[in-house]
């Protein structure tokens, strides 16, 4: 059983014990315990089951390479699934529970699965469910849905906040074990700004654990002595349980800080991302232990012989009474001797090398443990638990020679480097025979904006796997000098013992028949064995991202830390290639799963994205307004009154405007003021029409189109004076329009003088409009605003009720109208005074669809509604618009292309429904005949379609084919549900067609 | 005057009561750099930075704009005599003062609030007293600059200062320190 | 993530501060243009791997254009320079030469022309 020794651990503090749960069990542990140290300490060995097999899953690593230990932790709004044991900090309250399995994690119905594995190779999914073709949607894809999926999705909103930092330094180094603490000493003492992370809470990493001696005392003392001194440095930054999560371009990285993780009842932000741009990027992030692959190596109590010696030496705990150790290489030994110190029996060091181990099989020997060389295990006995081991020559095929009985195997297939941060922005990598280890390819580094490297690997994740302050030390050196600086730095003396050669050993023993192959796991997590890849390989999924997505091998929620090498070896052996020739997948951030939380940062509720408000948006909100959002902009859809539906209120705005005296907030509309002497010449460019003409104190309807000749956007234009003209565009290209101008001042006709300025924001404007919209601004008083002064489309300045206005009398709904344009800060007064004074008349705010239903009764366009980025301003019947005396403007070429000039275009016309219903948004009419896919062919397409409250019936907007040439036609209309809505072609002008009542 | 106010990791202020030119021309003409002197009595500030004095600011926007922060009532005169000293060449003269909002975040850990929605380098030998940015806060457009070392006043569009006010407060909270920059 | 530096207002911009807007150097076909020059006006762009002239817009900082010089395989970016030019200038011209013998794009630099 695994159990807390009464001695040990340094990483805990017996004095704080902290309560948690599991599966609802109450248990206990210690303050600086993680939860996967605190449940093996209660004897909690199974953690989980696997994906495919529901196999029963112990722990396997301590750290964030765990394929098993996944767990949900919390409840409500702090549930988080799929969240590593290894790497959850243990706190007082913590409630976690085990994931993907039905209906307990001792008996799970899914385990079933694992003796059918036979029957379930790589690639099952594939093959099996692809035919009968309709049993997909019905039957598989129902039931995988269900069988699928680790943990369970959150259902209540994260209670939790997030943040972003952005900061900037010479030298970001990731990893805080003694390569990153010398590396940063380094670069600090040559007087770089340095930021130090280290993913846990604790510095040093392994060194303290594997008994590295520096400068002549333990480890421990040179880090807490670095620490400190780091610390002290004004031109240092360190931050701990801070990850470094992902390396991108130009030196941009990201760092993940989990600042309440470990204390969830503490205020603040639970996480921040760091977003850092370092000049140099420093990978220190040390090395990840292999499985080795033998038949039960996933049985609980199989485990990664480092992490057996960091439950030991880190957290006082014992995985079982007797480990049997095996390995191909020296560093597993310390393992057997740390535990046959902590007065654990060690029945046998399984050592597949004949030539054994070096000094540190001398020292293992010395304490009475067995070694035996050239040995394997053919495999492991047990269910749930390990029982023993059955040994074999590691040269056979598996006879077992002896059995030995035991409650924990820990096992070392050597060390690979972390070499994911190195490899996301395009580090190479090269294949090491020596150590059997792919490693960091320092003439192939990534490289930034100015051609350079800069990332660099220091210590074990560079393959120094001993010396590790030494290269930690030639590393900074270079980095020093890469940004310009110097150092004479030398290593501190690092006690090293020699240890002999790994040998590579993908497969134990060597000649493992089938049956053995099949219980032999690469990814614990996907539950991909040595005869999954194998099939692969046979298949002819030789490369090894086909391999990958074929098997899953290394798709998991660990991204393959601990299998992705084992299972490349083991292709390349079936594909009789070397390992370099198969390569590794890609590394991609980030290096383990990060927040989505942490991503949004400070982007939730409130500020999820930022809302633009106009003067007025107060007493909108205050009276009822339906928002509608328009771009970023909130606009009142309708004012709501009482419990009326939107519907009916926008029957009564569009009535009341039509009969009496509506307002509109029309701040949203663009505007753009353009200057200077060449402005007319440049606005004729700009729009289809000619508005150098245009004479100061008149205001023109105008027409932009993109140089494809498709219609952008449009507005009022009206001309200040001799050098001035003020363009309003829609509410929603206000920037666009803005950038769109500079973009053509500035890199086509940079000689012209053009000066542009958006001023959208200076003004509040308010359109005041119907039947009683001029007396309402008689009785305010102030300028005259009469036919004979201020004539339809004519613009004036002057003051209303003592506000500064700019009157323009443009009509976008058809009535007598006036578009009133205050600066912004007297916009919500002038408001008021307009509903103050226009009470006698009838006055009632009206929101967008009501605008929307009066510019369709009138036929006039809606960008966006009858344009989509296809369709040029002769669709719409806008030929007026186009200036047929300019030489140029943007589009007018390709306006004449042969597929814009075709009559066969859709055109704009008007649709009465023959039943007076609305027409469906987007409806297409269907024609005679079918295309070459056997659909009906489409003759035409509803732009806008309203209840007219006007008419008293649906009218609609159009594009046909032919359309104008067909007035009086009946289109048939499908709806999704298979009727058929029948519609006449009409003029697009429902309304007072000869404008009269905008004109008086 | 200020609009509102909150305390946190820094204090974060709306400052009411200011006017805002946008003066476009050519900055390193003398004629133009003589009438913005003549205007404002405050000289065209060399790139990246603001210039002050008399209570103004005037900030170089562009290398064709420069923007005037003054009190509000003096807009309308700064605007009337930048039309005079400037006529003849080609510029613009815009008030801008409705279209702005203008907020002042002070105290130790101002860099660090800027720090969590600017992506500026914020270090203090990187940004000084008296340059000037312009760039993004949080999802929004935004031009700052530093009074002194833990001073600074940014600003935005109107249309979006309640974002800004929220963002700004939200990442500014007490429960929320980094400790980042040494104050 | 890319930085790039604009020439105008001098900054050292992160990539989210700014607006990408595809190829330099294109010349504008105008109204007497033939439907082939349309074509490629409009439509047909060299989109290589490696050397490549961009114009970028420094949207949220100084509002103005420029163009960059920049390998679309490696991100290295070789110089950024002024919109109000239908060229590259020497000082870019001279760069690539250096860093990217033999390079060549559209109509200009190098021998493959």
């Amino acid at each position: 059983m695994s159990t807390r020794l009464s001695q040990g651990g340094r990483l805990i503090d017996r004095s704080a014990q902290q309560g948690f749960s599991f599966n609802g069990k109450r248990l206990k542990g210690y303050a600086g315990d993680t939860l996967a140290s605190a449940l093996l300490a209660n004897d909690q060995m199974l953690m989980g089951r696997s994906f495919k097999y529901h196999r029963p899953r112990g722990v396997i690593a301590s750290g964030a390479e765990e394929p098993n230990a996944l767990m949900n932790l919390g409840a409500e709004g702090k549930f988080e699934p799929n969240a590593r044991a290894t790497t959850t900090p243990l706190f007082d309250g913590l409630e976690a529970a085990s994931q993907n399995h039905f209906p307990s994690l001792e008996f799970d119905v899914g385990a079933l699965n694992t003796h059918l594995s036979r029957f379930l190779p790589a690639g099952f999914y594939y093959k099996m469910f692809i035919h009968p073709r309709p049993f997909w949607k019905h039957i598989y894809e129902p039931f995988i849905r269900q069988s699928a999926g680790l943990g369970k999705a959150p259902k209540a909103r994260d209670v939790d906040t997030y943040e972003h930092f952005y900061a900037f330094c010479d030298v970001l180094i990731i990893g805080g074990g003694i390569a990153g603490l010398q590396a940063a000493k380094v670069a600090a003492d040559a007087g770089l700004e340095v930021m130090l992370v280290e993913q846990d809470p604790h510095w040093g990493g392994r060194a303290p654990v594997d008994g590295t001696g520096i400068d002549g005392k333990p480890a421990q003392d040179w880090i807490d002595t670095t620490v400190a001194a780091l610390g002290d440095m004004p031109n240092v930054t360190l931050r701990a349980r801070c990850m470094g999560a992902g390396v991108y371009d130009h030196g941009y990285v990201l760092c993940y800080e989990r600042l309440t993780d470990h204390a969830p009842k503490a205020a603040g932000p639970r996480h921040r991302l760091w977003r850092v741009r370092a000049k140099q990027v420093v990978t220190a992030t040390g090395a990840i232990e292999r499985p080795l692959s033998f038949a039960g190596n996933d049985i609980p109590g199989v485990m990664l012989a480092g992490a057996v010696r960091d439950y030991v030496v880190n957290y006082g705990v014992s995985i079982g009474d007797r480990t049997v150790v095996v390995t191909n290489n020296d560093d597993a030994y310390r393992t057997a001797i740390a535990l046959k110190e902590a007065g654990l029996e060690v029945p046998a060091i399984i050592d597949a090398r004949t030539g054994g181990a070096g000094a540190l099989g001398d020292q293992a020997k010395a304490l009475g443990i067995r070694v035996e060389t050239g040995k394997a295990i053919a495999k492991v006995k047990g269910g749930k638990r390990v029982t023993g081991v059955g040994i074999c020559a590691q040269a056979g095929e598996g006879s077992i020679l002896e059995e030995i009985a035991c409650d924990c195997v820990t096992m070392s297939g050597g060390w690979s480097p972390v070499v994911h941060l190195w490899s996301h922005c395009g580090g190479k990598l090269i294949w090491d025979d020596a150590l059997a280890m792919f490693r960091p390819d320092g003439d192939r580094a990534p490289t930034s904006h100015d051609g350079n490297p800069f990332v660099i690997t220091a210590g074990a994740a560079n393959g120094a796997l001993s010396d590790v302050l030494a290269d930690a030390t030639a590393q900074a050196a270079e980095v020093v000098s890469r940004c310009g600086g110097k150092t004479d730095a030398a290593a501190p003396t690092e006690a090293n013992t020699a240890e002999n050669a790994i040998e590579p050993i993908w497969l134990m023993p060597q000649g493992a028949a089938h049956k053995l192959r099949s219980k032999s796991w690469l990814d614990f997590q996907n539950d991909v064995k040595v005869s999954d890849v194998q099939l692969a390989a046979q298949e002819g999924f030789e490369s090894v991202e086909h391999a990958k997505r074929y098997t899953t091998l290394g798709m998991a929620t660990d991204q393959g830390k601990t299998s992705n090498i084992n299972g490349l070896a083991i292709l390349s052996k079936e594909l009789g290639v070397d390992i370099p020739q198969v390569g590794t997948t890609t590394f991609r951030p980030p290096y383990t799963p990060i927040s989505m939380g942490a991503i949004a940062g400070e982007a939730r509720h409130e500020i999820f994205q930022p809302l633009r408000k106009t003067p007025m948006h107060d007493w909108h909100d205050a009276n009822g307004a339906h928002w509608e959002p328009v771009g970023h902009w909130r606009r009142p859809y309708c004012f709501l009154r009482g419990d009326e539906t939107p519907e009916k209120a926008v029957h009564r705005e569009v009535l009341n405007t039509r009969e009496k005296l509506g307002l509109l907030d029309a701040s949203t509309l663009g505007k753009i003021i353009v200057k200077g002497p060449d402005a007319g010449k440049f606005l004729d460019m700009m729009y289809t029409n000619m508005m150098s003409n245009l004479k100061p104190g008149r205001c023109r309807y105008g027409l932009m189109c993109s140089e494809n000749g498709f219609l952008s956007d449009d507005g009022v234009v009206a001309r200040i004076s001799d050098d001035t003209w003020l363009c309003h565009t829609t509410s929603g290209g206000a920037d666009r329009i803005h950038a769109h101008m500079e973009e053509w001042l500035q890199t086509e006709w940079w000689d012209w003088k053009v000066y542009t300025a958006n001023v959208t924001e200076q003004y509040a404007q308010v359109a005041v409009v119907g039947p009683n919209a001029r007396k309402v601004l008689e009785k305010l008083g102030g300028m005259d605003v009469s036919a004979d002064a201020l004539s339809f489309m004519g613009w004036a300045d002057g003051t209303i009720g003592g506000f500064d206005v700019r009157v323009y009398r443009i009509s976008f709904s058809g009535e007598l109208s006036y578009e009133i344009a205050v600066p912004a800060n007297q916009g919500r007064a002038f408001w008021d005074a307009l509903l103050e004074a226009g009470e006698e008349f009838g006055v009632m705010p009206y929101g967008t669809e009501a605008l929307h239903i009066m510019r369709a009764e009138k036929g006039f366009i809606m960008i966006g509604d009858e344009t989509d980025g296809t369709v040029i301003p002769q669709d719409l019947n806008l030929h007026w618009a186009i200036s047929k005396k300019k030489d140029d403007f943007l589009g007018k070429r390709a306006q004449m292309r042969s597929h814009m000039a075709d009559p066969n275009r859709w055109k704009l016309v008007g649709l009465e429904t023959t039943d007076g219903s609305v027409l469906p948004d987007g409806a297409y009419a269907v024609g005679e005949g079918t295309n070459a896919n056997g659909q009906r062919n489409m003759i035409g397409r509803v732009t806008s379609t309203y209840h007219s409250p006007t008419l008293g019936k649906g009218i609609a907007m159009g594009l046909v084919h032919h359309g104008p040439d067909r007035m009086g036609e009946v289109l048939d209309f499908p709806r999704v549900d298979g009727t058929v809505v029948k519609a006449k072609i009409v003029d697009p002008v429902f309304y007072d067609k000869e404008g009269a009542k905008q004109n008086v | 005057m200020s609009e509102r106010d909150f305390d946190g990791l820094a204090r974060i202020e709306q400052v009411t009561g200011l006017g805002m030119i946008s003066v476009r021309g050519t900055l390193t003409d003398a004629g133009f750099q003589a009438a913005v002197v003549a205007a404002t009595g405050v000289s065209v500030p060399d790139r990246g930075t603001v210039s002050t004095g008399a209570g103004r600011t005037v900030a170089w926007m562009s290398s064709d704009e420069i923007l005037v922060v003054c009190a509000e009532a003096d807009a309308k005169g700064i605007v009337d005599a930048l039309n005079a000293g400037l006529a003849g060449t080609h510029h613009m003269v815009t008030d801008v003062s409705d279209a702005r909002a203008v907020f002042r975040i002070s105290g130790g850990a101002a860099r660090d609030v800027l720090a969590k929605v600017c992506p500026v380098d914020l270090r203090p030998n990187m940004f000084k007293a008296g340059q000037f940015r312009r760039t993004r806060m949080a999802q929004v457009a935004c031009a700052f600059w530093a009074e002194d070392e833990t001073a600074f006043s940014l600003i935005g569009f109107r249309s979006v200062q309640d974002y800004i006010w929220d963002v700004l407060t939200t990442v500014a909270s007490r429960d929320a320190p980094v400790d980042h920059f040494a104050s | 993530m890319l930085i790039l530096t604009c020439p105008n207002c001098g900054e050292t911009k992160d990539e989210s501060e700014l607006h990408a807007h595809g190829e330099a150097h294109i010349t504008r076909a105008g109204p007497e243009a033939t439907d082939e020059e349309m074509e490629t006006y409009l439509f047909e762009r060299v989109n290589p791997k490696g050397v490549h002239f961009e114009r970028w817009h420094c949207s949220y900082g100084c509002g103005k254009w420029f163009h960059a010089a920049r390998c679309t395989n490696t991100l290295e970016v070789f110089g950024t320079y002024s919109a109000q030019t239908t060229e590259p200038p020497k000082e870019i011209i001279d760069i690539l030469d250096k860093k990217r013998p033999g390079w060549s794009w559209r109509k200009f630099g190098g021998t493959a022309q």
